[in-house]
């Protein structure tokens, strides 16, 4: 019997950190926006934000692949860039969990800066902070239970994500290979042992880091 | 008043179905109370003035400096603009312990531009137990001091207070009008203070705007306003007047406390004030009866000679008068057919006997 391979794992958790980090940095400022405009359009951004939540994984991936391809506009553009179009590839990955997982981080950092309301902004202009730093010393610290749900809720769904990468990634070892996707090959070849040391370890950290979250939010209430 | 002096402006905005439109000119010292019903404009008004509000039509001047002129376009936002703002409710920052939200405002100023000390504003609103507790521990009361004292740390040149008494609870507000008090008189800074009591005006207030559905009715110092018989809310159960005192002397004899001020010597309860201090006192309109004789034989300690400067009548039965004796101005109500017995005019002159006095 073969011994496990773990490269599937430090694939996984790259992809996770990055997409994670990706998110936080376009979702804050997005969500902040939807938070306070009373925008008409404000609605069709929700709509697309939340369409990853109820769009079978295969739609989301096949419309992904086609955009990422040779002749899809962003693989166009990689193709014209670099050489390479970006499906099956781990930058094509990390495009696609951010999609993915965008309404995970956009949602509850809403949440958080709609039910945080204008007044700490409003105060902490009256004690002349300037508009980036009310941002990180009022909105941040007010806001950290809506940003440990986002971080924990987008890193564990690029770990559990299948159908996606399945589509966009194809399964690559050590490239594009994550680990739900080593899971289903090793059941698919009857390796039961391999298949189930990677589940238990999916499973153990899964539980860990919900664990970890609610220990967390429940100290900052 | 010169435009450039003191604090002037003029802000046209539409909110929904209000319209706020209002020119004001206050003097760049003392209170001025920002008095009206609610839903009145108060708010609104003090918050164009915190640039917290952006009114589209507008200008601001404060104490010489331009802090908006929509004519050039010049907008100052709110956290470059040296003001103290305190809102009505408790504002602090829920993450931070009571000192680091005293410092949050205070480290923001520059060592040289602070002109307020740490310790001055802990010792003037006597915070200094609550320092290390989290806002969620402490009561309605301390929680506004605490916000005051975190308004005063960034030396501001304009205090804005809204309402901070309105949502605390008699007690508290006892605890703490003391305390502004202290301000008034310890810093030389404008306030303009919002509220819809007339005891705080009297109590606090050296100039007052009386705002109503948007706009501003009247203004200027508080006995002048207060004794306005043409304003609707001189209408009121509590119309009356403030009159600014000093304490003469008490006579302990028969628990007394004796207050002079311009038109003569009041007598009111035994006070715990200082002889010489400046004191204020209250006398409502329904306090003050009219005599045309002096009368010898009364249980009335305080009566004045005054002179009738105007009458009107009210929708009832009964009519306002006002009084002048010797510059300063009293208020009675008395009723329409006591008036007509007594052929009350301007003009004439009336024995004032004042059943209660109320030190503020």
């Amino acid at each position: 019997m073969e011994a496990v391979n773990w490269t599937p794992v430090g694939l996984t958790l790259q992809l996770a950190s990055l997409t994670t980090v990706i998110l936080l940095c376009i979702g804050t400022p997005l969500a902040w926006w939807l938070a306070h405009t009373r925008c008409w359009w404000k609605s069709l951004v929700e709509a697309a934000v939340a369409l990853p939540l109820v769009l079978p994984p295969t739609v989301l991936g096949f419309y992904l692949l086609v955009l990422l391809g040779p002749k899809g506009a962003l693989g166009g553009l990689a193709t014209f860039i670099s050489g390479t179009h970006l499906a099956f590839s781990f930058t094509g990955l990390v495009i696609g969990s951010v999609v993915a997982s965008f309404p995970f981080v956009v949602q509850p950092l809403q949440n958080a800066f709609s039910s945080m309301g204008r007044r700490p902004l409003e105060v902490a202009a009256t004690l002349r902070a300037a508009p980036l730093d009310r941002f990180f010393t009022v909105v941040v610290p007010l806001a950290l239970p809506g940003f440990l749900t986002a971080i924990t809720l987008s890193f564990a769904h690029v770990i559990g994500e299948f159908g996606v990468i399945l589509m966009i990634g194809g399964n690559i070892p050590g490239k594009t290979q994550v680990v739900s996707i080593a899971i289903y090959d090793h059941v698919e070849m009857l390796e039961f042992t391999q298949a189930h040391l990677l589940s238990g370890a999916m499973l153990g950290f899964s539980f860990l880091v919900l664990v970890a979250l609610y220990a967390l939010n429940r100290r900052y209430k | 008043m010169d435009a450039k002096s003191g604090i002037s402006g003029c802000f046209q905005l539409q909110q929904g179905e209000f319209k706020l439109d209002m020119q004001f000119a206050v003097p760049g010292r003392g209170v001025t109370a920002v008095f009206g019903a609610s839903g009145s404009g108060k708010t609104s008004l003090i918050r164009c003035i915190a640039g917290l509000e952006r009114a589209p039509v507008g200008e601001l001047y404060v104490n010489s400096q331009c802090w908006q002129d929509e004519s050039r376009r010049f907008f100052l936002p709110t956290y470059e603009r040296p003001l103290g703002y305190v809102f009505q409710e408790a504002s602090l920052f829920a993450h931070l312990t009571v000192q680091r939200n005293l410092e949050y405002g205070f480290k923001r100023i520059a060592a040289e531009q602070r002109r307020v000390q740490f310790d001055e504003a802990v010792e003037l609103l006597g915070i200094r137990p609550l320092l290390t507790r989290y806002p969620a521990r402490l009561s309605g009361g301390e929680r506004q001091r605490v916000a005051i004292a975190r308004a005063l740390l960034t030396s501001p040149r304009l205090l804005l207070m809204d309402e901070p008494l309105a949502a605390l609870d008699m007690g508290s507000k006892a605890d703490i009008l003391p305390y502004l008090e202290r301000l008034h008189t310890e810093l030389s800074l404008p306030v303009l203070y919002i509220t819809h009591a007339l005891h705080e005006v009297m109590r606090l207030a050296d100039h007052m705007l009386l705002v109503q559905n948007g706009r501003i009715l009247s203004s200027g110092a508080v006995q002048s306003v207060l004794t306005r018989l043409d304003l609707a809310f001189n209408q009121s159960n509590d119309a009356g007047v403030m009159i600014q005192g000093q304490v003469a002397g008490h006579d302990e004899r028969f628990h007394l406390t004796y207050v002079d001020f311009a038109g003569g010597r009041l007598s009111l309860c035994r006070a715990q004030v200082q002889i010489g201090s400046p004191v204020r006192v209250s006398i409502l309109a329904r306090d003050v009866s009219l005599a045309l004789q002096p009368e010898e034989n009364s249980s009335i300690l305080n009566e004045f000679l005054c002179t009738i400067s105007d009458i009107v009548e009210d929708a009832q039965c009964r009519l306002l008068v006002k009084l002048d004796v010797q510059g300063a101005s009293l208020l009675a109500r008395i009723s329409r057919k006591s008036g007509h017995l007594l052929g009350l005019q301007p003009g004439t002159l009336v024995y004032a006997r004042v059943k209660s006095v109320a030190l503020l």
